[in-house]
């Protein structure tokens, strides 16, 4: 666990950067920092790993005061991951990974030995080890960094905006990796971002910080999509947040009717669309009771008959959801 | 151009002494004592003040005072307060040869992408290991061009040895001119051109292969 207690930063000239904070990280999960630029995130970050020191209050790991240990040793045992990756220019990706390894002991054979088995672990190819960073594209580079950072496995891994820097399409796929990486290792992470949907969708927990670093609100995002403590928040988390924390909930819970006769199924009984008078047309897709009820949302919008249709593990049409059902169901649920 | 002088076998016989093959000896001797002394002196000092920010004001005024300082009018300072000898001779090539690598050290460090070098702290670097693995390896090319402009300026001022009676390939011009031979100062001035040219190639060669691929590499 990760304890901030009473952690004030100022700088010299004026300026407070982190306004007495108090939090726990919990082991295993992702907290995100996140809020508008100058929020003292970053600030919040760096103090974990010491390349900032508080100017009173004090940053504990399980329990241990970070400010009586040494430095570099504190920093080997802490992931790093930096926007742009920071990676060193001069090294190949494989020495890159190697780095902390190396730091701490291990043969240069052994290192890599290791680090190549975390280049496949971030979706790299062989074929990049012996490249150079600036041979990689932007992801590449980001995915290097990851692994850097993994390659002494650390149990924490500090994340500053780590997938800012490249483009939605290539930053959609990091996310899923992230998540299937994190599902995978279980690492304690703390990630700092301005994108609140980002933070939404990697964090366990989401920390709002607002101007002057103060924290605005501490909660899931569930919880903060849900009840923002104030306009701030609420602001922050955007307008559409009632739409979006149904991203959290499965359809599992909700009552489809039996099939209709204007459902045309093939043999097998896979939807093929809706009777009219000019045809058959298109459902415009299905949903399986794993699947998220923004999803059944988004499907009655679109349905030309303003119904969903379920289907089983087989694509089988076995129900129907229309759309005030829909509503019913979500205003059953919230009272 | 009279190149009797430089064809005369006679002037390549080694054991004559004052041949040509003798004075290059002596001029490269000079040259690479110069460089040493000037790049122990100047290379610790300039990573220090790129490393730390401190004291920039020394780097960038001790380029340019450096720079305007005549080599031959401190040589004879030296002589003054010091006699004969090469110990005047090495201050004066030193004091030449310190700007370019001082500047050049504290602007390779100072140029570099602090985010790398905030990777490097933040991955569990020491001071020294964020130095010397990551700052010095990726200033190089920056490094490695003021030691060669430092080379290049030292092998053709080197000559200024022979004015105050120590050998080198000055002693050909100074010699030469003395005795209005022309074709002597011709024979220094060609062997002078030539090892700079050489020492540059020989230079140009090892940055190659001290500089990683990685800081030339392009997507």
């Amino acid at each position: 666990m990760i304890t901030f207690d009473d952690v004030v930063k100022v700088y010299p000239g004026g300026g407070t950067a982190v306004d007495h904070v108090s939090l726990e990280l919990a082991t295993g999960k992702t907290t995100v920092f996140v809020g508008p630029s100058g929020c003292g995130k970053t600030t919040s970050l760096r103090m974990i790993n010491r390349m900032i020191s508080p100017t009173s209050g004090r940053v504990l790991i399980d329990g241990k005061d970070v400010a009586g240990q040494d430095e570099a040793l504190l920093r080997r045992g802490i992931g790093y991951v930096i926007q742009h990756a920071g990676l060193f220019p001069h090294r190949t990706v494989l020495d890159n990974v190697a780095t902390v390894p190396v730091l701490l002991g291990k043969t240069r054979r052994e290192a890599r030995e290791a680090a190549m088995k975390l280049l496949e672990r971030v979706g790299l190819a062989a074929e990049f080890a012996q490249r150079y960073p600036a041979q990689l594209s932007g992801g590449q580079q980001q995915r290097v960094g990851v692994a850097r950072a993994l390659a002494a496995d650390p149990p924490i891994m500090l994340m500053d905006e780590p997938f800012s820097a490249v483009d939605p399409v290539v930053r959609e796929g990091l996310h899923r990796e992230f998540l299937r990486l994190q599902q995978e290792l279980g690492k304690t992470i703390v990630m700092v971002t301005h994108d609140i949907d980002e933070a939404i969708k990697l964090g366990d927990e989401v920390v709002i910080f607002r101007q002057g670093g103060v924290v605005a609100q501490v909660g899931t995002p569930q919880e903060l999509l849900a009840d923002p403590a104030d306009d701030f928040v609420a602001e922050f988390v955007g307008r559409d947040r009632g739409l979006r924390s149904l991203s959290f909930d499965t359809a599992a819970g909700l009552p489809v009717r039996p099939l209709p006769a204007e459902l045309v199924v093939d043999d097998a009984g896979r939807p093929l669309g809706w009777k009219s008078a000019d045809g058959v047309r298109p459902t415009g897709g299905t949903f399986t009771s794993a699947d998220t009820l923004r999803l059944v949302a988004d499907l009655a919008i679109l349905s030309p008959v303003g119904i969903a249709v379920r289907v089983d593990a087989d694509g089988v049409a076995d129900g129907i959801a229309p759309h005030h059902d829909l509503a019913d169901y979500l205003a059953a649920r919230r009272s | 151009m009279n190149l009797s002088y430089l064809f005369d076998a006679a002037h390549w016989d080694f054991s004559t002494s004052g041949s040509i093959p003798q004075l290059l000896l002596s001029h490269i001797w000079y040259v690479f004592l110069a460089l040493v002394i000037g790049t122990a002196i100047a290379l610790p000092i300039g990573l220090y003040i790129g490393h730390t920010g401190r004291g920039s004001f020394i780097a960038i005024n001790a380029g340019n005072a450096g720079r305007s300082l005549p080599t031959l009018g401190l040589l004879m300072l030296m002589v003054t307060l010091l006699g004969l000898g090469l110990l005047p001779v090495l201050i004066a090539l030193t004091v030449l040869v310190i700007p370019p690598i001082l500047t050049s050290a504290y602007a390779g460090l100072r140029s570099l992408d602090q985010r790398v070098v905030d990777a490097a702290r933040g991955v569990g670097m020491r001071p020294w290991q964020v130095l010397t693995r990551v700052e010095l390896p990726m200033a190089l090319p920056v490094l490695m061009s003021g030691f060669r402009s430092a080379a290049l300026q030292v092998v053709a001022t080197a000559t200024v040895a022979a004015a105050v009676g120590l050998g080198g390939l000055g002693r050909l011009l100074i010699d030469g001119l003395a005795v209005n031979d022309y074709s002597r100062v011709l024979a220094g001035a060609i062997v002078v051109a030539v090892l700079a040219v050489l020492l540059d190639l020989i230079l140009a060669l090892a940055q190659r292969w001290i500089i990683s691929p990685g800081l030339r590499a392009s997507r």
